[in-house]
């Protein structure tokens, strides 16, 4: 098999499998720009899974489903956001809280829904003469929808927080939330809506797993994506290209997994499946270490913020 | 029309009322949250909480095997809020239990003939050695580098998970066992005894004999101080002279080995082998038992207990077609309500009509 | 007849503990510098929060223009022409100025600071004579630049009230100078200036009228006449105020604390010290006078062992203590006052009897081989709080409750009861009332007649002139300066301060270096 044999899925199946840790990331990465850490990714992930599978299946529609693992995703996010910024609680426990409860109220309700297929999973659709570039068209264009939106997710979000007036306000939310206020600028419910929002990325990241990687519903099927995601952000340093290169890098360690075999190394699956986690640990480690802990993390990250506090 | 707003006065020291009473309003909430949702999705809420009741609490057998869940709770919520009380956010205990459960259970496959007073020793300190070593891992990097512990533990636990997997349905696959992902059966020697005929056993001892220690030394020793010190001041403990580094290390490690125990506990005094999935999630529970009891090492016993009867409840409720996740998400949403039931502990309420007076005085 | 501008009627506000505005009224004109002069702890800085709407107030009356307002949040108040620069400022450390300034704008556009934007601005420090470079990030601006970001910002927004919260605090005399003919330009211009502070010859200097708090009550107001010293300090105080201390006069001893050409970094990895020269001796308070941010607080943290000396020798008692462990040098018997009273001195959610014996928990008199000796804490803690007049309620509460003041005679009692050989401390009295600037004070007099070398490390010359037996000065890591109380001249360490060399003393003989 020539490299290219080789390269060319491998690289496609990296995106695909990048892509739901891409939205999750996402979606973290937004909720802590604003200065609030939410741990409940992989709740949230699950959560809008089951949601937006069942909707699916109900509906014979994928699209609502993926409406409905927003709400969903968002829905479940609000409780964190609700706890953390009007009640301050200690975000770090919520978040945890949050996974907790999202794992169960995902397999509570997907019960009924185990082994049922979707009729109508979101399906491979070539972006035209896109998906005839040598090399890059069928890493990048031979994929589903989901995909295709969230090249252009990563490009919003980009362009947002970088260039305009909003996309300040959100960085610096979370830089100096003290600032804002004394500007005149509602944090907590700037906060709120990044939280809610960022929940709703998430939800969506789960609903790819469910509607289109799988394409089915099982329980815990996130097997720690949602963590994956926490991390990528911390060494995507925050930055949503660097998020979309990291999530694919994570795919391209899920991917490579199966192919291994092709290429002859013979590797017990379980240690093949440990791939992503240990990496993301080295990873991590890595990046921190080389920072010396002066990390550009966002200064306020995981406080609570209150107004008249003495 | 009268327009009342409510702000949140931040108190200058924490009710001790509210303290006590919060979570047992969370409790009761959850209860009645998770009961509306019952019903939202078809079911009978009180039929299922009296089903989870009287098969948790309310019979013998339910009672033994509450305890029998509540141990292992008990012992990994201990070790987690060790770590918890220095602020490090240990979530790897369940990885610390997998670990535990196994370097526990090489000496029996391995030794199969040593006297039982080498074998039980033994596997203690093989449990509590690969807990507090997995935990290390973590605590090295947060030491040195100030790499996030959660994450780091957090991934870890998949590993374990998966490295146990490995082994089960691997090199230590019981050649007896109609290729199940089961080690072969520990012998009599490496099996915790119980409590007279029950399945309660031993493990219960080291988990309060670890709950009365723990209450020591956070409250009266010099190390406890350290750490209390250390936990809720990294700038100041530094300045007082303490050696943060070495105590990271020193609590991470106790704080895995602890959990490492449990995972011993579980596969001697109860499995009586290490197989494929030995924890249904202690290790996460631990983290809500322990923020429950507010790190208080003998509240924690208590808590685990009425987790540990959530989940037989749990499991029971499966026979009249009830998810058992139902248990989980109890949980969950008690750990909410105490989370934001805190805020009555911190904060006053106040009230204030729509001229802006102070209808709470 | 000047109509007023904005009036405060009747403000209350309270917080747990502690009524902070009791019933206070205000008036301030168009056109005019207003002191609002008070000593800590008088109030003058929580109404003014209540005007710039970042409290809301529990009873009175705001009124703009004759018009009542309610302020439900900052944006309120800015909406009216009220800008306040905080003496934290709020400004975001990775951002430019450009940025900082058109953040949290309402409306306009969309996208980012444009060319337009940017004239605008530009046009505004022309107007004003202040200078501000558009594109410099903040973290890279000196405080006084930093300051003028503020201000413009404000004025940005159209304030018409300019409300600035001690400004001076971290400026040099120049800079301070320099501050006062802007905000001169400002008023004529005819912006409304309110100052607060509880410097007097500042309100001698530049006020029109003086509002004077004491106690969170109003005690005066004084008209562009009557402003005198004499008569700010009886509103102030209600009573006389020492203005120089007696001091010992016995002759100091030998070298206890050297610093050998000590170089280090700082957070940032930039350095902070540069051959840093000094010694102390024993029985001798030396002075170090400096605007904060010159390498003093990285000075003490290398001295106490939590900073690491690059090259270069700290001595103590002719030992070389230089990266030693922070436990090693205080066994020495070096005590150290931090000027983070209650996120470094002290730990805010542990008691009294937790926080006295921080540094020496582990000594046999406080522990066993495990068990702390919790009658012999208790001991200590009932003697120091006594000894050193803390008033506190009980010896069980977090300690941050305290005030202030109370924080600090903690602090002095714990590290001054451990009979240190050198005590090094900063801004001691940074944040106290009057009362207990007094008590501290004589706490470290009295420190100093126990043969104890003191380093004191202040921006507030007053107090340095009062209490040190030797003047130097810190800039940009160096000392440059060092001479007898007596032969110190104001204006020269202020100078120094700067960064210009004195008359007398050259640090570097090729450039005077004036900035």
């Amino acid at each position: 098999m020539s490299i290219q044999e080789f390269l060319i899925p491998l690289l496609a199946a990296s995106v695909i499998a990048g892509t739901p840790i891409l939205y999750a990331a996402l979606g973290e990465l937004i909720t802590e720009r604003a200065g609030i850490i939410n741990l409940g990714v992989e709740g949230i992930m699950l959560v809008g899974a089951v949601s937006g599978f069942m909707v699916a299946v109900t509906s014979g529609n994928p699209w609502f489903g993926l409406l409905a693992s927003m709400m969903a995703g968002g829905a479940v996010a609000l409780i964190h956001a609700f706890l953390t910024i009007t009640l301050r609680a200690n975000q770090v426990v919520s978040g945890l809280a949050l996974t907790i409860f999202g794992t169960g109220l995902s397999g509570y309700l997907g019960k009924a829904y185990i082994g049922i297929p979707v009729e109508n999973p979101f399906s491979v659709m070539p972006l035209g003469p896109l998906a005839d570039i040598p090399f890059i068209g069928p890493i990048f264009f031979q994929h589903d929808a989901l995909v295709y939106i969230s090249y252009v997710l990563v490009l919003v979000i980009w362009y947002y927080m970088y260039h305009t007036r909003p996309g300040l306000n959100l960085r610096a939310l979370g830089e100096n939330p003290a600032a804002m206020d004394a500007l005149g600028l509602n944090v907590f419910y700037l906060r709120y809506i990044y939280v809610v929002a960022g929940g709703a990325l998430g939800g969506v990241g789960g609903a790819y797993l469910s509607l289109a990687y799988a394409p089915s519903w099982l329980e815990n099927m996130t097997a720690g994506r949602g963590w994956i995601a926490v991390a990528l952000v911390i060494f995507a340093l925050w930055n949503p290209w660097r998020a979309l290169m990291g999530a694919y890098l994570f795919g391209g360690i899920d991917a490579l997994g199966f192919r291994l075999q092709v290429l002859g190394i013979q590797m017990s699956p379980f240690f093949l499946k440990m791939l992503p986690y240990l990496f993301t640990v080295l990873i991590l480690v890595f990046v921190v270490a080389r920072h010396k802990g002066r990390l550009s993390t966002p200064g306020a990250l995981g406080l609570s913020y209150d107004r008249e506090e003495r | 029309m009268n327009r009342l707003t409510f702000k949140l006065e931040k108190r200058l020291t924490p009710s001790p009322v509210m303290v006590f009473i919060i979570p047992l309003i969370s409790v009761l909430l959850a209860l009645l949250l998770g009961g509306i949702f019952l019903v939202l999705t078809g079911e009978e809420p009180l039929t299922i909480y009296l089903l989870m009741f009287e098969d948790s609490l309310g019979s013998k057998y339910g009672l033994t095997e509450t305890m029998v869940k509540a141990i292992p709770l008990m012992l990994t919520s201990l070790g987690v809020s060790l770590a918890f009380k220095m602020k490090l956010w240990n979530i790897g205990a369940e990885g610390q239990l997998y670990m535990g459960a196994m370097a526990a259970t090489w000496l029996p496959l391995t030794f199969p003939y040593l006297p039982v007073y080498l074998m039980l020793p033994g596997m203690v300190a093989l449990g509590m050695i690969a807990g507090g070593l997995w935990a290390l891992l973590t605590a090295i990097p947060r030491a040195i580098w100030k790499v996030n512990e959660i994450i780091t533990t957090l991934m870890l636990n998949y590993v374990a998970i998966l490295w146990v997997d490995f082994l089960v349905y691997g090199p230590w696959r019981d050649p007896n066992g109609s290729n199940f992902p089961i080690t072969a059966s520990f012998v009599e020697a490496a099996r915790l005894p119980g409590l007279g005929n029950s399945r309660i056993h031993t493990g219960l001892f080291f988990a309060l004999a670890l709950a009365v220690i723990l209450a020591i030394v956070f409250k009266y020793s010099r190390w406890g101080y350290s750490i209390n010190v250390i936990g809720s001041s990294e700038r100041a403990a530094r300045y007082a002279g303490m050696n943060i580094k070495r105590n990271i290390l020193l609590v991470m490690f106790l704080s895995g080995a602890i959990s490492g125990l449990a995972g011993m506990a579980e596969v001697s005094g109860i499995i009586g082998k290490l197989q494929h999935g030995i924890s249904p999630g202690y290790g996460y529970t631990a983290i809500i038992v322990a923020w429950l009891s507010k790190l208080n090492p003998l509240a924690i016993l208590i808590v685990s207990i009425l987790f540990g009867a959530l989940q037989v409840g749990g499991y029971a409720v499966q026979l009249v077609g009830v998810p058992a996740t139902v248990a989980t998400m109890l949980q969950g949403a008690i750990l909410f309500f105490v989370l934001g039931g805190e805020v009555f502990t911190n904060y006053r309420v106040k009230l204030f009509s729509e001229k802006g007076e102070d209808l709470s005085k | 007849m000047n109509q007023s501008l904005i009036q405060l009627k009747g403000i209350v506000k309270q917080f747990p503990g502690v009524l902070a505005n009791d019933h206070v009224d205000l008036d301030i004109r168009p056109g005019e510098i207003h002191a609002i002069l008070g000593e800590n702890g008088s109030g003058k800085s929580t109404l003014m929060s209540v005007l710039a709407g970042l409290y809301k107030p529990d009873g009175g009356k705001i009124l703009v223009d004759g018009v009542e307002q309610k302020f439900r949040s900052p944006r309120d108040a800015i909406a009216c022409g009220i800008g306040m620069v905080h003496q934290h400022f709020k400004l975001v450390e990775p951002f430019t100025v450009a940025e900082n300034i058109t953040l949290g704008e309402k409306g306009n556009s969309f996208f980012l600071a444009n060319k337009e934007l940017k004239a605008k601005i530009n046009e505004l420090g022309n107007k004003y004579g202040l200078e501000i470079n558009l594109n410099a990030k903040i973290w890279q601006l000196s405080v006084g630049e930093k300051q003028r970001v503020e201000i413009v910002r404000m004025l940005y927004r159209g304030s018409k009230v300019l409300i600035l919260d001690e400004p001076t605090a971290v400026l040099t005399p120049q800079e301070a100078g320099e501050l006062f003919e802007n905000l001169r330009r400002m008023a004529s211009a005819g912006c409304a200036v309110v100052l607060i502070t509880h410097k007097l010859n500042e309100v001698e200097a530049i006020a029109d009228r003086v509002t004077v708090l004491r106690q969170g009550k109003l005690a005066g107001v004084l008209e562009q006449g009557q402003i005198n010293a004499k008569e700010m300090v009886r509103l102030m105080v209600g009573r006389a105020v020492a203005s120089k201390y007696d001091r010992d006069s016995s002759p100091v001893g030998g070298i206890v604390l050297e610093l050998d050409k000590v170089n280090a970094f700082n957070d940032m990895g930039l350095p902070c010290l540069c051959e840093m020269t000094l010694c102390v001796r024993e029985g001798e308070i030396l002075g170090l006078a400096g605007v904060s941010g010159n390498g003093q607080r990285e000075m003490a943290e290398v001295i106490a062992g939590l900073r690491r000396v690059e090259s270069g020798k700290v001595l103590l008692n002719n030992g070389n203590i230089s990266n030693l462990s922070p436990r090693s040098i205080i066994d020495l018997g070096v005590a150290y006052v931090p000027e983070d009273r209650l996120g470094m001195g002290l730990v805010p959610e542990l008691n009294a009897l937790e926080n006295l014996i921080l540094k020496n928990y582990h000594q046999p008199q406080y522990s066993g081989r495990w068990l702390l000796k919790s009658k012999a804490v208790e001991r200590n803690a009932e003697t120091l709080v006594k000894q050193y007049q803390v008033k506190i309620s009980s010896l069980h509460q977090p300690v941050k409750v305290l005030s202030g003041g109370n924080l600090q005679k903690l602090l002095l009692a714990r590290e001054i009861s451990s009979s240190p050989k050198l005590m090094v401390v900063i801004y001691p009295a940074r944040g106290l009332d009057i009362g207990a600037t007094e008590a501290v004070h004589k706490l470290l007099l009295e420190l100093k007649t126990r043969r104890t070398a003191i380093l004191l490390i202040s921006e507030d010359l007053d107090e340095i002139f009062k209490l040190a037996d030797r003047v130097g000065v810190v800039y940009n890591g160096q000392l440059t300066g060092d001479f007898p109380v007596e032969q110190a001249d104001l204006e020269e360490v202020g100078l120094l301060m700067t960064g210009s060399c004195s008359t007398r003393e050259r640090v570097n003989d090729d450039e005077p270096a004036h900035i």
